[in-house]
């Protein structure tokens, strides 16, 4: 005998519930965190590099970094001045039960902020919330002007994006305003960075908003 | 290669529903997958494969239900299927879009066997 059950359950709902969890937890300890997520080689680990020594004069830092292998981003965090933990995820993407582990290896009781490097793809990160309060794209002038059209959920999915490599303009060929109408079309008025992590140049309008919304997260009661 | 962890939430989710309507062999799953989840099917046919093996659920057909992309056009109200994927309304051009549809990812509904020669007829624990 067959009998037929009504299920209708999301399938990432167990993700999801982590997620909330994580969240929870990171409002409880009143840490600001974020959510970087990009192609390899955008600069991820640049922009970090970039950032914490600016942010530490302010704020703890921690940072959770998902790798496919080695421990090379987590050193090199660590040797920006941050504590880092490395998940070597053997995955496409960073799941929320992943950024739970980082969280209990993390000192949260003297962390003000958690950066969260996802892993390297600009497809399989977008499916899985984190808990974390922000979510960051890195775009990057090499990559191409036509990524918003061809990864519209990921372009979607954020509160924030960073243009790195500016300073490759001149010598690529890539159409800031077909980019960013591709970019508006999907997710207006998203706050955009346009930066470059070699020259240093728009690193600190980038800090001052990483600086505002940490500061806006501490002082909630 | 998201699809691992999503077959394998499907295996859990079919496993404890079949085990709280009283256990037995799971032979359908129907799956409802929206054309903006980026899941692909094959993928998740291949895990379902290795990782059903051994348990109540192995065998178990899976069938996908896409549901098409579904977007609004928060200027004029348009719903309408985008044919290619931009988000720019087809009646007035607009970009102030709401995705209406095509972004589920969800268990519907399981087929199980109930083993046989149940002494007692538990009548039916659901409906």
């Amino acid at each position: 005998m067959s009998e037929r059950i009504t299920v209708v359950e999301k399938i990432t709902q167990a993700n999801d519930q982590v997620a909330e969890l994580n969240r929870a937890r990171l409002d409880e300890q009143r840490i600001f965190a974020m959510n970087l997520m990009a192609s390899p080689g955008a600069g991820k680990t640049s922009l970090i590099e970039r950032s914490l020594p600016l942010l530490s004069k302010e704020f703890r830092l921690g940072v959770i970094e998902g790798d496919m292998a080695t421990s090379l981003d987590a050193d090199r965090a660590a040797a920006a001045g941050a504590e880092s933990v490395q998940i070597n995820a053997a995955s496409c993407h960073l799941d929320a039960p992943m950024v739970k582990q980082g969280l209990d290896e993390l000192d949260l009781d003297n962390l003000d902020v958690v950066i969260v490097e996802n892993v390297g793809n600009l497809i399989c990160p977008a499916s899985f919330a984190l808990g974390t309060h922000k979510s960051v794209l890195i775009a990057s002038v090499p990559e191409g002007d036509d990524k918003p059209y061809k990864y519209p959920k990921m372009y979607r999915g954020v509160e924030v994006l960073v243009i790195n490599k500016i300073d490759l303009l001149p010598h690529v060929s890539f159409d800031m305003d077909y980019f960013r109408q591709g970019v508006e079309a999907l997710n207006e008025g998203v706050i955009t960075f346009p930066l470059s992590c070699k020259s240093g140049e728009g690193i600190e309008a980038w800090v001052e908003w990483v600086a505002d919304s940490a500061r806006e997260r501490i002082g909630q009661a | 290669m998201h699809e691992l962890p999503i077959t394998q939430n499907v295996l859990e989710i079919a496993l404890r529903h079949a085990e709280e309507a009283g256990g037995g062999k799971i032979t359908n799953i129907y799956l409802v997958v929206g054309r903006l989840s980026a899941v692909v099917d094959k993928s998740v046919q291949f895990y379902w494969d290795i990782i059903s093996e051994d348990t109540p659920a192995q065998g178990a057909r899976l069938h996908f239900r896409h549901t098409p992309i579904q977007l609004e056009c928060l200027d004029c109200g348009t719903f309408f299927e985008p044919e290619e994927m931009t988000y720019i309304c087809t009646a007035c051009g607009g970009i102030h879009i709401r995705v209406a549809g095509g972004d589920e990812l969800c268990l519907e509904a399981i087929d199980v066997e109930q083993e046989e020669a149940a002494p007692a007829e538990s009548g039916s624990k659901h409906p």
